[in-house]
Formats: C-alpha cells, structure tokens, sequence
C-alpha cells in the first residue's frame, strides 16, 4: 500500500466503525421503545 | 345565501390588506424596521476590524461581506414573521378565513420584505463606500440584493412558518434556512465580485432573478401548508 | 394492485415482513461489501496517477451515494406521506434521516482524507462535491433539529416533511450553484475521481461495493422503520397483543 497506507486504512476502518454505530444506535433504540412498550403492557396493563 | 351576507373579498384584495396592515404595525414601531439595518452595519463593521484595515483586503472581501450581512440581517427579523400574529389570535383568524391561506402568506411576506428587505438594498451603498466599492459595482450590489432579498423572505417564510410557536425557534430557523439559502449568496456575492474583477454579471443575475421568481412561486404553497400543521 | 400495495403498507404487516427482511439484507450485504473491500483493497491495480490512494474511492463513492440516495428515499417517503397521509411512509422518512446524516459524514470524512494526498490539505474549497455533501449534512441536520423540536409525532411527521420536499426542490439548484461557484476558481487543477476508462479490475469492486452498502443500508433502514412502527402504533391493539403474545418477559 506504500506512502497511502495509513489514508486507506483509516478509511476502511471509520466506516467499519460508522456501519457499527449505525446498527447499535438502531438496535439500541430499538430495544428502548419495545421495552417502553412492554413495561406499559404487561405492568400497568395487568393491574387494571 | 346572499353577496351581503357572504362578503368575501377577492384574493387580491386580501392578499394586500395583510400587507398594509403589516406595514402599518411596523410604521408604528419603527424598531423592528430600524435593529436589523444596525444589526447589517454592524456585521459589515466587524470584518474590517477583524481583518485589518488593509485596502487590497477590504475590496477583495466587500462583496462577501456585505452579503453575509445582509443574510444575516434578514433572518434576524424573520423570526416575528408570523410570531406576534400566532401570540396575539390573528393567524388562526387567516387560517379559518375563506381565503387562500397561501395568498395571505404571500401578503405578509411582501410586507416582510418590504420592511427588511428593501431598506438593506437601499443602505447598502453606503456599506458599499466603505468597501471602497466602485459605483458601477455598487449597482450590482444592489441589483443582486434586490433580487436576493425577495428569495431570502420568501424562503424564509416557510422557515417562520415550520416554527411558529416553537420554544427557542431562533436558532432552528437559522438552522432550516441558511442552508436553503446558499444558492442566493453564492451568486449573489460572486456576481458582484465578478463585476469588480470588471467580467459579466448576466448569467449571475439571470439566475438570481429565476430563483426569485421559482420561490415567488412555490414558497407561499408550502409556507400556507406549514402554517397549517403548525396550526393543528 | 391498490389493494395489494394497502395490505403491504399496513403496519403489522409491515412489521413482521421486514423481520424477514433484514437478515437477508444484512447477510447479502455484508458479503457483497467483503468481496468489494477484498478486491478493492488488494486485487485492483493501483492508479497510474494516485497510486493507492485510489483505493479510498471503495468506500467514499458507496457513501457519497447513500447519502443522496437517503435525501431521495426521505423527500419520497414525506411526500407520500403528505399526500396520501401513510403513516409508514413519515416513519421510511424519520427513519433514513439520521442514516443519510451519518453517511454524508462518512463522505465527507473519507473525501478529506482522500484529498490529504491528493491535494496536500484537509479541506479544499475548490472541489464543488464535498462542498455539496457539507451543504447536504447541514440540510440533514435541520430535518432532524425540526423534527426534535416538536413533541407530538404526527405534528413532527408533517411539518419536517414540508422542510424535505422544499429541501429536495433545492438540492439540485444548490448542487448546481456550488458547481458554478467552485468553477470560477482558479485553484489546483483537481484529478477526476474514477473516470470514463476505467478498469474492469478496478470497477467490479466498486460496483460491488455500492450493492453492498446499499443492502446494508437496507437492513439498516428496515430495522429504523419497524422501531418506528413500533412507537407509532404503540396504543394499538396488534401491539399490544404481540407484546402479550411473546414468551420471555423478565418484568
């Protein structure tokens, strides 16, 4: 890769990790609204 | 139903009792006219005091500057655009109204640019001479903010539109539009730096003058259907 | 056809066929962007002119791509929804948002490191498309701050729909002043990216690499949208009857 070596990496390597935090935040989100979900279901719905 | 009991007045009609009204409120308070001039002078007095007072300097960046500054100006009275009709019940009467909402958007976008506009176009000369801008530049300065102007309030329309009775809208509404707003200052500023470097300015003020009128015609549309959702 | 197209968009539907969905997406794209990064990185010749610095091009013209490709599937998915109020086409629209934002970032990073060798600086101002892509991550950044800055989603859906469309009236006229503005300067003469000729050796990564980032970007924006789903039609009674209806609960 000679004297570019470092540019491409580095390249290759930040969108790995962009992809990465992409499906994290998308997961992390969605686990967050299910579990909203579920605490309002199956807690406050089975009191009532 | 008879003509008497359902007076509508034409569209037309309408469109520029908004306006009057408009310019009336602000001939009633001349601060909200006057504070964004200030505010232009001053933005254009910051950059020859940041950047030295070399001459060479000065003549390269008038044109660029004085554009920022009117931008900037602009947007500073954007943000009461529709604000004091929301606070005070007037907007919801034009929303209700029988006429296009649209027409009386355009009406009070008018008397927008009629009151921030206008007056920036008419000041700019005297920002101009500062820049040691040449008279014939000064000209396309003023031609290329006349036709900027109208761009800039009505784009800026939608943007006051979208966040009307938003908490903390200011600096959304600088966020929504200057993005919006870069194809009228990248011609506006390089047209009048083109006619200081003494080559053409028709292609520039061409397009200038066809994007005002694209947003002459769209803008009002999408500023009456923002006014809606805003409204709902 | 309609009836087909309704039965599709209807919600729970929706919701359990992109389930489906995302592994497929997810698996392809991933293969499609390993085959891609593998040629591109140490099959492809490298460039008689740029060397291997070429090679950034692998992941700056696949995320260059998405993030129009994400402005076009937002400006579609606010116009459909504004028209013919589908609630699934705001939540395509809410969801690509943030996506798009984050690869016209990556587009914009890549190409900065691409022009450090290139063109000796970080940023030039003469190259006209990464001003566009700025211009682009800022257009994105107002969508998302409009969209954050009114509580109620409906509100939300149709008011930063408005912003899209007017957005996307404008891209292409901003694209097109940039173009006109970068043209007037008499900077460093820049070298073209890719390029008509060039090598088959060199293209089928590439190539490969847009499928892939483009199927992985689906996987993304499908997983996007059913969170979206999902907290729109949260009072609903399909909700509510899956929730009930999956094992597993630690509440």
């Amino acid at each position: 890769m000679g004297a570019y070596g470092a540019y491409v990496w580095s390249c290759f390597v930040l969108t790995a990790i962009v992809f990465l935090i992409c499906e994290w935040r998308a997961r992390l989100r969605q686990r967050q609204v299910y579990r909203d979900i579920e605490v309002r279901v199956k807690v406050l719905g089975g009191r009532q | 139903m008879s003509a008497a009991e359902q007076h509508i007045p034409g569209v037309f009609t309408g469109m520029m009792a908004v306006a009057r009204r408009d310019l009336l409120l602000a001939w009633k308070r001349p601060g909200d006219v006057l504070n964004p001039l200030f505010f232009f002078a001053m933005v254009a007095t910051l950059f020859p005091l940041s950047v030295g007072p070399s001459i060479e300097q000065l003549e390269l960046s008038g044109p660029g500057v004085l554009w920022v500054a009117a931008l900037l100006a602009m947007l500073l009275s954007l943000n009461s655009l529709f604000l004091t009709d929301h606070e005070d019940g007037s907007l919801e009467q034009m929303l209700v109204s029988p006429l296009p909402l649209s027409a009386l958007a355009l009406g009070k976008t008018i008397a927008h640019w009629l009151t921030s506009g206008l007056p920036l176009v008419l000041v700019s000369p005297l920002l101009a001479m500062t820049f040691r801008m040449p008279v014939a530049v000064t000209g396309v300065l003023m031609l290329t903010l006349l036709l900027g102007t109208v761009s800039l309030s009505l784009l800026g329309s939608i943007g006051a539109a979208l966040t009307v009775g938003l908490q903390r809208s200011t600096a959304l509404l600088s966020l929504l539009i200057l993005p919006l707003a870069m194809p009228v200052l990248i011609f506006g500023a390089r047209t009048v730096s083109l006619a200081a470097a003494g080559e053409g300015v028709a292609g520039g003020l061409y397009f200038l003058a066809a994007y005002a009128v694209l947003t002459l015609s769209l803008a009002p549309f999408a500023a009456a259907a923002a006014l809606r959702i805003s409204n709902e | 056809m309609w009836n087909l197209l309704h039965r599709l968009a209807s919600p729970p539907h929706f919701y359990r066929l992109a389930a489906g969905m995302i592994p497929w997406f997810a698996v392809s794209g991933l293969l499609a962007v390993a085959y891609g990064a593998y040629a591109g990185l140490f099959i492809a010749p490298p460039d008689y002119q740029q060397g291997d610095a070429f090679r950034i091009i692998y992941v700056h013209v696949p995320s260059a791509y998405l993030s129009m490709m994400a402005y076009v599937i937002m400006a579609t998915g606010a116009g459909i929804g504004l028209i013919w109020r589908m609630k699934l086409a705001h939540a395509v629209a809410a969801a690509a948002a943030p996506l798009g934002a984050w690869f016209t970032f990556l587009a914009l990073v890549t190409g900065s490191i691409w022009g450090r060798p290139m063109w000796g600086t970080w940023w030039e101002w003469g190259d006209p498309r990464l001003t566009s892509e700025l211009v682009m991550l800022f257009l994105y950044f107002g969508y998302i701050a409009l969209r954050g800055a009114i509580d109620d989603t409906a509100k939300a859906d149709r008011a930063s729909a408005v912003l899209a469309l007017v957005g996307a009236v404008n891209v292409p006229i901003i694209h097109f002043s940039v173009e006109w503005w970068s043209s007037l300067h008499q900077g460093p003469t820049l070298i073209r990216k890719g390029g008509p000729a060039i090598d088959s050796a060199m293209l089928y990564p590439l190539l490969a690499m847009i499928l892939g980032f483009t199927l992985l970007f689906g996987a993304l924006l499908l997983r996007r949208v059913r969170t979206e789903v999902l907290y729109r039609e949260r009072r609903t009674k399909w909700v509510r009857e899956m929730i009930l209806s999956t094992p597993g609960n630690n509440l």
